[in-house]
């Protein structure tokens, strides 16, 4: 599989260590991940904000085929995550998938998202466990 | 002006768990007989997506949570560490941006073994008495190395702690500190080596306790503490068994000492062995408390700390952050096969 290439991931690493969402300064609208023009009211004028570190499972599912960076983290549970204002889909971890219930709480992870190769990059990101 | 202490701590333990008598039992040794000379009786091992910085983030945002910080108001953040996931690449610099720190913080990976993360605590100290900074942290992180079936797979293990150093609101002060350090060659890695070497006969009397009681006793002397000044002494945790002797050589009995005993269930976590210990001990101490903490590093030293809790312990107590006790009971249990694969001590090519 071809990874973000590290500008990319350089460029991105805002939303992906921390959840840095944008907010539309006219409308209220927040996205994640952020966008540069408000697809809601066509505003240019955004601002940052941070998500917070807890939410909601929404939805979840389990997924045994997977992508080769995936591939030594089967079976991936993917899990679409409400966090304040925005809905966040990212992985579930430190779960068994069948103690897992929509509704439950959850909240962020720091954890290794892709490895590129053994001497390349190790991109770093947001994942989600269960509250302890 | 009041005394420069900790602020904040937050500590972090992977889930994940395995047996000694599971290790024991690939390797054909005896699991009461190692269990009986380590007293370490599980181990945390980290997943397969953490390293020692996924796990310095997370320790560190829950110092940051429990003490209410602006992360902006940090003006340093050192990370003592023995397994970099980069040669050559800071920690402290992830740590920065992760924790949406300004890009004026000093951010530095520090390197003296297990000691390291204590040596922060005394730079970032100096920082604050000075006036240069106003917070800063210092976290000790590790995801240490064993070789398979030899000694040290039945305790290298894994966790972060993390200590908001700075003037106000300070939950327990530092005392005094004296630190004891000489060349002495009871275990290191060379570059390129995965695994680490130990000096056999070296890691216990010239290395661990001479440096350990050396430290301790030189704080007391100089600065004329008794025994009976202490709550708690807390050292580092090689083993369950060398810091209870290190104690009784020091005259402190087992009741001020096995609070701040964690390796029985989680192994050395190296940089956060002793700190993992203090930790605990803080989620437990009342105003009032005098605390030794005596950390140790191979190569070889040791730093000791008295630190003095104030008022401000009860309210950092009831923050909303996971305590070392919750931790050490929530887990999950692994076999051998899947520890070496979250260890990534089976080939792969990622």
């Amino acid at each position: 599989m071809e990874h973000e290439s590290v500008p990319l991931y350089w460029r991105n690493i805002p939303a992906y260590y921390r959840l840095v969402a944008r907010r539309c300064k006219r409308c209220g609208e927040v996205y994640f991940p952020p966008v540069l023009k408000c697809p809601r009211c066509g505003s240019n004028e955004l601002e940052d904000v941070e998500l917070p570190q807890e939410g909601e499972l929404v939805e979840f599912t389990v997924l045994r085929s997977v992508p080769t960076d995936f591939l030594k983290q089967k079976p991936v549970i993917l899990g679409l995550v409400k966090l304040g204002p925005a809905k966040v889909l990212g992985q579930i971890v430190d779960a068994a998938p069948e103690k897992l219930k929509e509704g439950q709480r959850v909240e962020v992870a720091f954890r290794r998202v892709v490895v590129d190769g053994k001497y390349g990059l190790v991109m770093y990101g947001y994942k989600f466990r269960p509250r302890p | 002006m009041s005394r420069v202490g900790i602020v904040s701590w937050g500590a972090y333990i992977p889930r994940y768990r395995i047996r000694t008598e599971d290790i024991a039992a690939t390797w054909g040794d005896d699991p009461q007989r190692i269990v009986d000379m380590y007293l370490v009786y599980e181990k945390s091992v980290e997943g397969y997506d953490e390293d020692a910085i996924t796990i310095a983030v997370e320790a560190a945002r829950r110092a940051l949570r429990r003490g209410k910080v602006d992360p902006k108001r940090i003006g340093a953040v050192y990370s003592g560490t023995e397994s970099k996931p980069y040669a050559v690449k800071p920690i402290s610099s992830i740590l920065v941006d992760a924790l949406g720190l300004t890009n004026n913080a000093f951010a530095v990976d520090m390197e003296f073994a297990c000691k390291a993360a204590s040596d922060g605590i005394i730079a970032i100290a100096g920082l604050v008495e000075s006036g240069r900074i106003e917070y800063g942290l210092a976290i000790g992180t590790d995801t240490s190395q064993g070789e398979p079936g030899e000694h040290l797979d039945y305790s290298a293990s894994s966790g972060g702690v993390a200590y908001i150093v700075g003037r106000d609101g300070v939950a327990a002060e530092f005392e005094a500190v004296y630190t004891f350090n000489s060349d002495t060659p009871d275990f290191w890695r060379r570059e390129g080596s995965p695994y680490p070497m130990h000096g056999e006969g070296f890691t216990g009397e010239p290395a661990y306790f001479r440096h350990v009681v050396g430290a301790a006793k030189g704080l007391m002397e100089k600065y004329g503490y008794k025994v009976s000044d202490f709550a708690y002494a807390i050292f580092h945790q090689p083993n369950g068994r060398f810091p209870m002797r290190a104690a009784a050589t020091l005259g402190f009995p087992a009741d001020k000492v096995k609070p701040g005993i964690v390796v029985t269930h989680i192994g050395n976590t190296y940089n956060a062995s002793a700190l993992m210990g203090l930790a605990r001990v803080l989620e437990m101490a009342k105003p009032g408390d005098r605390i030794l903490l005596v950390t140790f590093g191979s190569g070889a030293g040791s730093n000791a700390f008295a630190l003095k809790v104030t008022d401000v312990i009860e309210e950092r107590q009831r923050a909303d952050v996971p305590k070392v006790g919750e931790m050490l009971d929530d887990k999950i249990y692994i076999d051998y096969a899947t520890y070496l694969k979250n260890r990534k001590m089976v080939k792969l090519f990622e």
